[in-house]
């Protein structure tokens, strides 16, 4: 550009003010004024458009997160309601024996019905009874009788139990299924609409915090579905992660940081760990199905092969950090402790390893943060499978938090959605804690030199 | 496993016993010998447990293999003669029956037999497994107690263990990377034996459904990779379209304008972007922006597709800004203030200096920047997984459904599969793409790095 305008004829001509004041004839003081504002204009233009782009990308973080928030925030809550249940002794448990196995075969999702019946005569409708069957949640039976099971003082009388309301139910109560939509397009119907104002006109339908969120595994049922399965798999994993990539990671760094001779080998290794921090998270996953899975036969979906495949993906991470954490230990405290008498090994492990601790834990924490909200890999070997039981080893089939939300988004009903978002707010809660960690931990120990 | 722990039991019991005979040779003048007591402790210790639990593990590795040979050489030839799927399978009900369990297909003599045989191979195994590594467990305790002495170098060889051991952790790396080519690079090759190399890199038909029978209709399924390779490049293109300005200039406002109050917030709030789980944007593009874009689109009389390759780029594109930004910051940051002090000394403006000075000079490291962000986008999968949807439209619209490499890597190996179909070898081979693609990336960006990078000192 430069070049190109020098030799051009007209000065008007040349865009930039600074160009044209070199290659032109001196301006007057005006016409350099002139010049000079429009410099300054410029100058401050572009100083707003970088203010501009930074927040812009701030706000469009600030809209990830309120998108995720104000979907999820509902699903902390969940509809109850309460029903007055007749618990006959003679249905339940015939000879008063109040065994578990006699209990366990009584017929709780009739009681549940019988008493909507009760409480709605005039619904003689087949279709209309099974509507009304299901104001409460498929769950409701299995809950009811744990509930009786624990406690067979309750059979012989009524009592009033909260049950949880089926998932359109749900979302009718939170209002995000508007009563004013034509009722064709609407998932609750006009008569349902009638009983929910009954129900509610009594006094019978309450939200209230979602433990089963928490506590339960999957299920195809939004309102029995929790994200307690996938937290424990994620917590596997991240055990086997924390005790085979920190530890290699560490012995590596050290390796290559105190101990490697300049040798082919170390060179070579040098490489391979910064090429294998760029390769592509799914590319482990590849690496973990065709080694973990097929050569190895192990099991498959099994938190223990996604920690494997996890752990060498983050040991680049660990190896990188620990590095940086090694070299940031001034060589005075070697030369002290080798001139002491101490060897090489005891001068590391005794005085350097000690003094880079904090960094080392700070690079292994956010490696295991990454690991943590890694999806990809995680779908190569099987952990997308619908599982339902909470998983009690590290060998048993199991999903993991970032899968889950994959899964649940993947899901037509609305209560999935929320529940997506929810289980999401939970990942970036956990991420956020051990990012907080990192920072206190390098806050309160880095020591500057 | 009981027998590891045993071995490390011995091996610990060796080391106090080392201790305590290395303080005894000693007597009175610790200082005699050559290494403090716990090194020769040590040294039993290592001697005693090391060879013995490496033995037993490579013995549970090669065991399987030489059990299963062996009772495929004690098989009937009619039995042998099966096809390798049905062979595979006997030898697994062997292995169950032997176990106790019950077979997966039907119970017939010659598995009975051969579980008999199998289980008394199993138990002689494990029988010289449990003698022969609790053998070289004393053995070695042995040896490494008749070395103590006052002037044994224990010290020494106990580090020599450490720094062979530290060796080995670091050799990891290679392994895995190893492992990642051969194990990519052995399922590509053995499917660029059915479908060849040149169709599937230059061919413009995608549809891997390959029929169960033979005879069905539309049974050989296309492997032109081309619309995968079009979609990536079209996603990525509009990824850094977003990225590159964004973060460019966030870059330059905070390293030449920001107070270092202000840099000290935004910076690694821009950096949170990164931190985000993928999985996370992936549900952002697919349930706020998508929608978002299909609603903009209808009101201005425009069709898009609910899955848009627009809605996947534009998102994409916000996760890969902390790259580009630290990367040009880091680049923009090295660039020595004489060369700014000089350029403003002669009276140019911020501005000026930067168009002019700053970004020349930083040029290769913002090259390298953005080759490596480049890189990142096209290793991303959730988000296309998520947003950019299947069908293998060759298109450059970007309101219409792209897919991309890395969903069909996932479309083709999630749920049940079988190993050896030209469907599943696929996505290795598109693993393989991937892999070399981000490779010669990331050298790329290494050696513009290197090469021309201004030295100015």
């Amino acid at each position: 550009m430069t070049d190109a305008t020098r030799g051009m004829v007209e000065p008007q001509a040349v865009g930039r003010p600074l160009e044209r004041l070199l290659s032109g004839p001196r301006p007057s003081f005006d016409e350099a004024n002139e010049l000079v504002r429009k410099r300054y204009a410029r100058e401050a233009r572009f100083r707003m458009m970088g203010l501009g782009a930074i927040i812009v990308a701030m706000s469009l973080l600030g809209l990830l997160l309120l998108s995720v928030a104000t979907q999820g925030y509902r699903a902390f809550w969940q509809t109850y309601i309460t029903l007055d249940i007749a618990l006959p002794q003679e249905e339940i448990d015939p000879e008063g024996t109040g065994g578990p196995d006699v209990i366990g075969r009584a017929n709780f999702q009739g009681l549940i019905n019988d008493t909507l019946y009760a409480m709605f005569p005039d619904v003689e409708d087949r279709r209309e009874k099974k509507a009304l069957r299901g104001l409460v949640s498929s769950g409701a039976a299995l809950d009811l009788r744990d509930r009786v099971m624990a406690d067979p003082s309750l059979i012989g009388s009524d009592h009033a139990f909260a049950l949880v309301a089926s998932d359109d139910i749900d979302q009718l109560v939170k209002g995000v299924i508007d009563r004013n939509v034509a009722e064709s397009e609407r998932r609750v119907k006009d008569h349902e609409l009638a009983w929910m104002d009954v129900l509610e006109a009594d006094g019978r339908v309450e939200t209230r915090f979602n433990t089963i969120l928490f506590t339960h595994g999957d299920s195809r049922e939004p309102e029995l579905a929790g994200i307690w399965g996938a937290v424990v798999g994620s917590f596997y994993m991240m055990l086997v992660t924390l005790f085979l990539a920190v530890p290699i990671g560490v012995a590596s760094a050290t390796y290559l940081e105190e101990f490697a001779p300049k040798t082919r080998l170390t060179d070579f290794i040098e490489v391979n760990i910064n090429n294998l921090a760029a390769v592509p998270s799914i590319v482990f996953g590849l690496l973990g199905l065709a080694v973990f899975l097929q050569v190895f036969h192990l099991p498959r979906s099994a938190p223990l092969v996604g920690g494997l495949t996890l752990t060498l993906m983050t040991l680049p991470t660990v190896v990188v950090a620990t590095r940086a954490a090694l070299r940031s230990v001034p060589p005075s405290i070697r030369e002290a402790a080798l001139g002491m008498g101490a060897s090489k090994v005891q001068a590391v492990a005794h005085h350097v390893l000690p003094l880079a601790l904090p960094g080392i834990l700070t690079g292994s924490i956010i490696g295991m943060a990454q690991a943590l909200g890694e999806t990809a890999p995680l779908l190569m070997i099987g952990m997308v499978a619908f599982i339902v039981d909470i998983p009690a080893t590290p060998l048993d089939p199991a999903t993991a938090l970032p899968v889950q939300i994959y899964l649940w988004a993947d899901s037509p009903e609305r209560a999935f959605t929320e529940r997506t978002a929810a289980a999401i707010m939970v990942l970036l809660a956990f991420l956020i804690l051990m990012n907080a960690l990192a920072v206190f931990l390098r806050r309160r120990f880095e020591r500057k030199w | 496993m009981i027998l590891v722990v045993v071995i490390v039991f011995l091996a610990l019991v060796g080391y106090g016993l080392g201790r305590s005979r290395a303080k005894a040779a000693a007597g009175n003048d610790l200082a005699s010998l050559h290494s403090r007591p716990g090194y020769h402790g040590w040294h039993v210790f290592l001697l005693g447990a090391g060879p013995a639990v490496a033995l037993v593990l490579l013995w549970l590795i090669v065991d399987p293999l030489v059990l299963r040979w062996s009772v495929e050489n004690s098989l009937p030839p009619e039995i042998l003669e099966q096809p390798p799927e049905m062979l595979d399978f006997f030898i697994q009900d062997v292995a169950r029956v032997a176990d106790g369990k019950l077979p997966h297909g039907g119970m017939t003599p010659a598995l009975e037999s051969s579980a008999a045989y199998y289980g008394w191979l199993d138990s002689i195994s494990t029988v010289l497994r449990y003698v022969i590594g609790l053998l070289v467990a004393v053995y070695g305790l042995h040896v490494g107690l008749g070395h103590i002495s006052l002037d044994f170098r224990a010290r020494n060889r106990v580090e020599a263990w450490i720094r062979a051991a530290l060796l080995a952790m670091a050799a990891i790396s290679i392994v895995t990377t190893a492992g990642i080519v051969f194990s990519v690079l052995f399922e590509s090759l053995r499917f660029f034996e059915k479908v060849p190399v040149a169709d599937f890199l230059f061919g413009l038909e995608w549809s891997p459904q390959t029929a169960l029978r033979a005879d069905q209709v539309g049974s050989s399924g296309s492997f032109g990779a081309v619309p995968l390779f079009a979609g990536t490049l079209l996603i990525t293109l509009i990824a850094m379209a977003v990225a590159g300005p964004i973060g460019m200039l966030s870059a330059m406002y905070l390293a030449e304008y920001a107070s270092s109050g202000f840099r000290a917030i935004a910076k690694p709030t821009l950096e949170i972007l990164a931190g985000v789980p993928t999985v996370v944007y992936g549900f952002f593009a697919a349930l706020t922006v998508a929608p978002f874009i299909r609603g903009v689109g209808e009101s201005v009389g425009l069709g898009v597709s609910s899955e848009s390759a627009l809605a996947a780029g534009l998102v994409m594109g916000i996760m890969i800004i902390p790259f580009v930004s630290s990367l040009a910051d880091d680049a923009i940051s090295a660039v020595p203030h004489a060369l700014r002090d000089a350029s403003l000394g002669l009276g140019a403006t911020r501005a000026e200096t930067i168009a002019q000075v700053i970004v020349p000079a930083a040029l290769p490291g913002i090259v390298a920047g953005f080759l490596l962000a480049i890189s990142r986008a096209i290793g991303e999968t959730m988000i296309v997984v998520m947003a950019a949807g299947l069908a293998a439209n060759l298109t450059g619209n970007p309101l219409e459904a792209v897919t991309t490499v890395t969903v069909q890597i996932v479309t083709l190996l999630v749920g049940d599969q079988e190993f050896d179909s030209a469907k599943t070898l696929a996505a290795f081979a598109l693993g393989l793409v991937l892999f070399v693609a981000t490779l010669l990336l990331n050298i790329i960006a290494l050696h513009v790095m290197q090469t021309y990078r201004e030295k100015y000192d």
